[in-house]
């Protein structure tokens, strides 16, 4: 009730501040009256007792701004009079309020883009009910590393682990959704019937998949995405209990996903199916394979810790029902990873890279804008002087100074958030592949918290600065406003900001240096093809026009003759897997004469299964032997050709044409052996920055299977990404049913493999960019005012005789020494700082000497532009007047 | 003649104001007057601590005014005791007869 009354009456003063003002005059008014009446009555004339009356009731403003003082409302009153004041200050310095506004802007925007991309990806939890109990499942590699875990392996903890409440393997899925205007491959995955309960969703129509869907042999039922029904099917939920046909088999639609599922596993994905496998001791079947993701959600009481420690005690205690193959024996234990990390692993180094170098660029931006405030607050020094003579306190001057600096942050954030707007666009159009959570990058509640909070930070930090330093003790010298021809102690201050920027500028300038030498040097490395000049695209036969692997194999001979005839196209080859295109298919290999000790031992060699042109299009060299000719097609000795660092691995400098080699999926004995007819130099598959891999060719139609998902190569004459139409039209015209997916030119490839340094170097550049102008513009600021403040002294000492060159060179010298100072704190700081990004580094030391030399030369020059434009104007001061004007 | 202290003593302006308003609304001038009146002039009211007590006074939400018209037709803020306002009177009322007689006692003592 209370309360309640102080707000209503709070409010009411508030909007009716003059009634309320005039309610105590006359109220005052009203006193003085009586009183004087009084006075009159005891027998005074009435002019004296007005006076006297007067005298007694005393000076009412006192009492007045006492009476004010009662209350919140009074604090609200003060703040806003302190913000009119503000504003009015501000609009009274539009040269000053533009450009930090505009450099605030910059800094709240960019800090703000950033922050929005990385908020969904390290901060928010995942888009599911109690997420943080999320977590992947995985093998360790080799390399201690997760690996993707075997089905087999999922089935036993399913079963035998305590630790989840729910349990999910999920295999990555592409189907083409055919028998409609034109075919498209579809993203997707098959998931065991508990993806979507561990997850914690459920379809918006339709149903979920239950354990009759996920048995051997089930049931043709898929779940789609929302956006792939808005895509494909108008938006229609009545396709939910219709068939659409995939693959070139009927399968029912179950149930669709609501639109705001994300799927953070597979964000591309726009289709489930059923995993309908089971785990047989039949390790050669494909459920043994390492090609699952194991999603669970964990017990209420457990942690992921906990997990591990379990799943290690299951690898120890093998039971005779659960029979394991060597590599999938658990016996290093499994990685049990919170979700959350799991998906960002592999762009938390690039993240917080950019993380770091967005703080610099903020620091800059506050530096620059309380190195401008603190020139503004000696201007100030006279009025605050004065104000403080009249009566005012140092707090209240500070608080005045602090809400100035708080509402040009403000100001500087609104229109930051705008910038972060057009930032986080960018952010999302250079996104490289692979970033997850982009579908959750944009400018929301809790990143429109965070540059409020940041922004008030900025305030309040930048203003605490000047607001000490111009209500310091002392002031009554400045009341002498005239004392100002020394530019003594505070001049320090700028001079301190002007170094910090430098350093930070150096800082970020070695930063975009290094990524640049880092992705030149990437570019350099030989992918070991020719890579201009080639198209490539998938060609797939999805379903069952071709039943036979002979029948697939002539649609791919077939489109091959098709494209040789495109004008344009020089040659042309299918090949199982594409160099630098995320396909990866391995198996494990035994030589003849060098038998494994224990299965596995040589690891997996890469496959590729190719038409005889494929060298001679990739531009392949051949190093031993031969390559593959139309004999080794059509039969006659199993002829195999592997590659240069697998020959050297297993041979040395021995001839390994003719050593005989088991190679595939099945080693097992009843498969002859193959023979290496020839040595091929060693090709980057995974990416330019990865090492070398082992790898077998085989030619098409020895292999096991025919694949139907191949790459067509193509080399042409001109431009290869002209060409895509027409060599799409060519394979079309052996049959249109079959989609073609990943038209892309092989120097894209290549370009997309690097996109992650190349996300981190755009960002830093831009940053690093952002950071020499401010810091030049900061030099600049500090010389030009100390220039103004100096022009008396320059005056006498050109009186005295001294030179233009000499004035000039006492400016630049001045802003030199402060940059070289600035320059040697940087370097340390580079070097301390470039730790971070040493993951994002390739064939370039992140202490390398070209990149520092460089930073400090453009940095220098930079500089020395700063200090020519005041030191030029220094050494045009004309004595005489200066002189005549004292 | 010599100069008497007539400050209200410290503490206990509020205490008075409670009072004098407990035996009827009253305005400001009224307040200080009837003060100085039953007090014999021991106590005068400062008119500037007067109206900043009924100020506060009144955001305690001890007192609640109102503009009312005078016998001599003047417009005029009336206070008038709430019913939290007695509840206070008297708190104030017993803490200031438990320290007078303190105080008493002290004096009374005999060394």
């Amino acid at each position: 009730m209370s309360l309640w009354r102080q707000l209503r009456r709070g409010l009411r003063v508030l909007t009716r501040r003059t009634e309320a003002d005039q309610e105590l005059a006359d109220e005052v008014q009203h006193y003085v009256d009586l009183t004087t009446a009084d006075y009159v009555a005891r027998g005074l004339e009435p002019a004296a007792a007005r006076r006297a009356a007067q005298l007694e009731v005393g000076n009412m403003t006192a009492v007045r701004e006492h009476v004010r003082s009662y209350g919140w409302e009074n604090a609200v009153w003060m703040l806003l009079a302190d913000l009119r004041f503000a504003l009015r200050r501000l609009r009274a310095n539009p040269g000053f309020t533009v450009v930090s506004v505009l450099t605030l802007a910059l800094g709240i925007g960019a800090t703000t883009a950033i922050f929005s991309a990385v908020n969904p990806i390290l901060l928010a939890s995942l888009p599911y009910p109690n997420a943080e109990r999320l977590v992947l499942v995985a093998d360790r590699g080799a390399d201690g590393g997760p690996r993707d875990a075997t089905f087999g392996t999922y089935g036993e903890l399913r079963v035998r682990s305590r630790s989840f409440q729910s349990l999910a393997a999920v295999d990555r899925w592409q189907s083409s959704l055919t028998a409609t205007s034109e075919p498209e491959r579809l993203q997707g995955q098959r998931v065991s019937e508990s993806y979507f309960r561990t997850l914690g969703v459920t379809p918006a129509v339709g149903r979920d998949f239950d354990s009759d869907d996920d048995r051997v042999g089930g049931p043709r039922v898929v779940i789609l995405s929302d956006r792939l029904l808005q895509r494909r099917f108008g938006g229609d939920r009545s396709l939910v209990g219709r068939r659409i046909m995939l693959d070139d088999d009927e399968y029912l639609v179950i149930g669709v996903m609501p639109p705001r599922f994300s799927n953070v596993i597979a964000p591309s994905a726009d289709i489930w199916a059923p995993l309908q496998e089971q785990a047989t001791a039949e390790f050669n079947s494909r459920e043994w394979g390492h090609h699952y993701r194991i999603v669970g959600r964990l017990q209420r009481a457990s942690s992921a810790a906990r997990a591990s420690g379990e799943i290690r005690m299951i690898a120890r205690a093998p039971l005779p029902e659960f029979p394991r193959p060597m590599w999938a024996n658990m016996s290093d234990g499994m990685l049990v990873q919170p979700l959350q990390d799991a998906i960002a692993t592999d762009a938390k180094p690039m993240l917080f890279a950019i993380c770091g170098a967005v703080l610099v660029l903020l620091a800059i931006v506050c530096v620059n804008v309380t190195n401008l405030l603190v020139a503004r607050g000696a201007q100030r020094r006279g009025e605050f002087a004065m104000r403080i003579a009249l009566g005012a306190g140092r707090g209240r001057l500070v608080q005045q100074v602090l809400t100035e600096t708080v509402v040009l942050a403000l100001v500087g954030g609104l229109l930051g958030l705008e910038v972060a707007a057009i930032g986080v666009r960018a952010l999302i159009a250079l996104s490289p592949a692979g970033l997850p959570r982009v579908d959750a990058m944009g400018l929301n509640g809790p990143v429109f918290a965070f540059a409020l909070v940041v922004t008030t930070l900025i305030g309040l930090t930048m203003g605490l600065v000047p607001a000490l330093g111009a209500t310091r003790a002392g002031l009554h010298d400045d009341l002498q406003q005239s004392s100002r021809r020394t530019a003594g102690g505070r001049g320090i201050a700028r001079s301190a900001l002007v170094v910090t920027e430098v350093a930070l500028a150096l800082v970020l300038l070695v930063g975009a240096g290094l990524l640049m030498r880092s992705l030149q040097r990437l570019f350099a490395v030989a992918p070991g093809f020719n890579a201009p000049h080639l198209l490539t695209m998938q060609v797939i036969e999805p379903g069952h026009a071709y039943h036979s692997d002979t029948a697939r194999a002539r649609y791919y001979e077939q489109a091959l003759e098709s494209v040789s005839h495109v004008p344009g196209v020089i040659s042309a080859a299918v090949t199982s897997q594409l160099p630098l295109s995320d396909d990866l298919d391995g198996y494990g290999y035994e030589f003849q004469s060098t038998p494994s000790v224990k299965p596995g031992e040589d690891g997996s060699a890469l496959r590729y299964v190719v038409t005889p042109g494929y060298f001679a299009t990739m531009g392949i060299p051949l190093r031993r032997g031969r390559l593959f000719d139309e004999s080794d097609v059509r039969g006659g000795p199993e002829a195999i050709l592997i590659s240069e660092s697998l020959a050297r691995r297993k041979f040395g400098d021995q001839n390994p044409i003719g050593q005989r080699v088991r190679f595939g999926p099945e080693t097992a004995s009843d498969r002859p052996w193959d023979v290496v007819v020839g040595v091929v130099g060693d090709v980057k598959q995974e990416s330019l920055a990865f090492g070398q891999t082992a790898a077998f060719y085989v030619p098409m139609g020895r292999w096991w299977w025919v694949d139907n998902v191949q790459s067509l190569v193509v080399r042409t004459s001109g431009d290869p990404a002209a060409m895509a139409p027409s060599v799409k039209r060519a394979v079309w015209s052996v049959d249109a049913n079959q989609p073609i997916e990943r038209i892309v030119t092989m120097d894209a490839l290549i370009a997309k493999t690097a996109s992650q340094r190349r996300f981190a170097l755009v960002i830093i550049e831009t940053f690093a960019f952002a950071a020499l102008l401010l810091a030049a513009l900061g030099i600049y600021g500090v010389l030009a005012g100390r220039v103004t403040e100096r022009t008396r002294e320059i005056g006498v000492r050109s009186a005295l005789g001294a030179t233009r060159g000499n004035i000039l060179g006492l400016i630049v010298r001045q802003g030199m020494s402060l940059t070289l100072l600035g320059v040697l704190i940087g370097l340390v700081g580079a070097m301390a700082a470039t730790r971070g990004i040493m993951t994002l580094l390739f064939g370039v030391s992140r202490l390398d000497p070209i990149t520092y030399i460089g930073v400090v030369a453009l940095l220098a020059g930079v500089a020395m532009i700063a200090c020519w434009l005041p030191a030029w104007r220094a050494a045009r001061v004309d004595p005489a007047i200066t002189l005549r004007a004292e | 003649m010599a100069e008497q202290n007539t400050d209200v003593i410290q503490g206990t302006l509020d205490m008075l104001i409670l009072k004098t308003l407990s035996l009827q609304p009253m305005h400001g001038f009224g307040i200080a007057r009837r003060v100085e009146q039953i007090s014999r002039g021991v106590f005068k009211v400062n008119p500037g601590s007067l109206l900043v007590a009924l100020q506060r006074l009144e955001r305690a939400g001890w007192l609640d005014s109102a503009w009312r018209q005078t016998e001599n037709a003047r417009r005029a803020k009336f206070y008038e005791l709430t019913r939290s306002g007695k509840k206070q009177l008297d708190v104030e009322t017993a803490e200031w007869a438990r320290r007078a007689s303190a105080v008493a006692r002290l004096l009374k003592a005999e060394a």
